[in-house]
């Protein structure tokens, strides 16, 4: 075959098709996910210290975009050793049954500039929810930053059961927040 | 014998039930192991009467600024009344200290105060961990320093009421002069 002008373009165009499918790296350092809830309308926000983000995402084929986040539910953090252990017990996320909670999607479509609709799987403490969620997308620093926030009832997920049901303690409503950063 | 000002009366005894009432949950809610919502309920209550403390205390200063107390029994040595000046700065300085260290001490733990679960007051310092805990022993020795001085205060105002009869404590008790 002679190598001509069209097919070393076809054949980078088939290069960056296949670096395209390749999965965006985390970058830890600089992605974040975090639960917002009210406690005695207290707003309180705390940091799951260890998740794991999958991101299949690129900027000229976003609506080919797939992604998948592990989060370790024993890694909520809210300040004191006490609070985290009672977080991960029974009542709250029985992390020992249910180490992790998933978001898988399962459609991706871009509405508007840098704006993406994602729908997916909520999985946590063996209850899963379809939902679906705007997200903001930029380029930073030679990466793509994912931010976004997801709202959820904290009941449908059996999360806080037995006295915890009370939702004048600690309201329904919670808001998922994240920041992931990604880069090849 | 002259008394208080009924202000300052009304102001010194709502602020002292607070105190102990705010002092011992703080002791109670920090024994409870874990979390419960009692916990949670305790920690509520406690903000809410050591903010309710602050604000108090300000109202106090004013008017103890505006309002001379009244003069202490003629009988009275001069170490004493160095004494009972010198212990009524201390307890003015920290019925602040207390309530703001703690104030301070919740904000840097990422928890602020909504004032009887209506109202979010000022979030004037973001969250930092390694500030909450520099503060906490701070508040609890302000605390234990202020219960030692409110005993000394009370032993004091009895010490006046049944050994001395100088009829100081009536000053600052409510209804008519003892």
């Amino acid at each position: 075959m002679q190598l001509t002008r069209g097919t070393i373009a076809a054949l980078l165009a088939g290069v960056t098709l296949i670096a395209s499918a390749v999965p965006l790296k985390t970058d830890a350092a600089h992605s974040s996910v975090s639960a917002v809830f009210k406690q005695m309308n207290v707003p309180v926000e705390s940091k799951f210290k260890s998740f794991n983000a999958q991101i299949d995402y690129d900027a000229a084929h976003p609506d080919k975009a797939a992604a998948r986040v592990d989060i370790d539910t024993a890694s909520f953090d809210i300040g004191e050793a006490e609070y985290n252990k009672e977080v991960a017990g029974k009542d709250w996320f029985n992390s020992a049954k249910y180490p992790k909670a998933t978001f898988v999607s399962s459609g991706i479509k871009p509405v508007g500039a840098g704006k993406l609709s994602v729908s997916g799987k909520l999985s946590i403490k063996g209850k899963t929810q379809d939902v679906t969620f705007p997200i903001n997308v930029k380029a930073e620093g030679g990466k793509q930053v994912f931010e976004g926030q997801l709202p959820i009832k904290r009941l449908a997920f059996n999360i806080g059961e037995g006295e915890w049901k009370d939702t004048s303690m600690v309201a329904d409503e919670v808001v998922i927040k994240f920041r992931i950063a990604a880069g090849q | 014998m002259q008394r208080y000002t009924t202000t300052a009366i009304v102001l010194h005894w709502l602020i002292a039930v607070l105190i102990i009432g705010a002092f011992t949950l703080g002791l109670v809610m920090t024994d409870i192991p874990g979390i419960s919502p009692t916990k949670l309920k305790y920690f509520s209550w406690h903000k809410w009467a050591g903010v309710t403390v602050l604000v108090l205390a300000t109202v106090r200063l004013l008017w103890r600024l505006k309002n001379r107390p009244p003069e202490l029994p003629e009988t009275m040595p001069a170490w004493q009344r160095g004494a009972a000046h010198g212990l009524h700065h201390l307890l003015y300085v920290l019925i602040f200290a207390v309530p703001i260290s703690g104030y301070f001490y919740t904000l840097a733990a990422g928890f602020p105060v909504v004032y009887f679960g209506l109202f979010q007051l000022p979030v004037l310092i973001a969250k930092n961990p390694a500030l909450a805990e520099t503060l906490k022993p701070i508040h609890y020795w302000l605390n234990m320093i202020m219960a030692g001085l409110v005993g000394l205060h009370v032993l004091a105002a009895l010490k006046h009421q049944f050994v001395d009869r100088d009829g100081t404590l009536g000053r600052m008790l409510p209804g008519r002069s003892i």
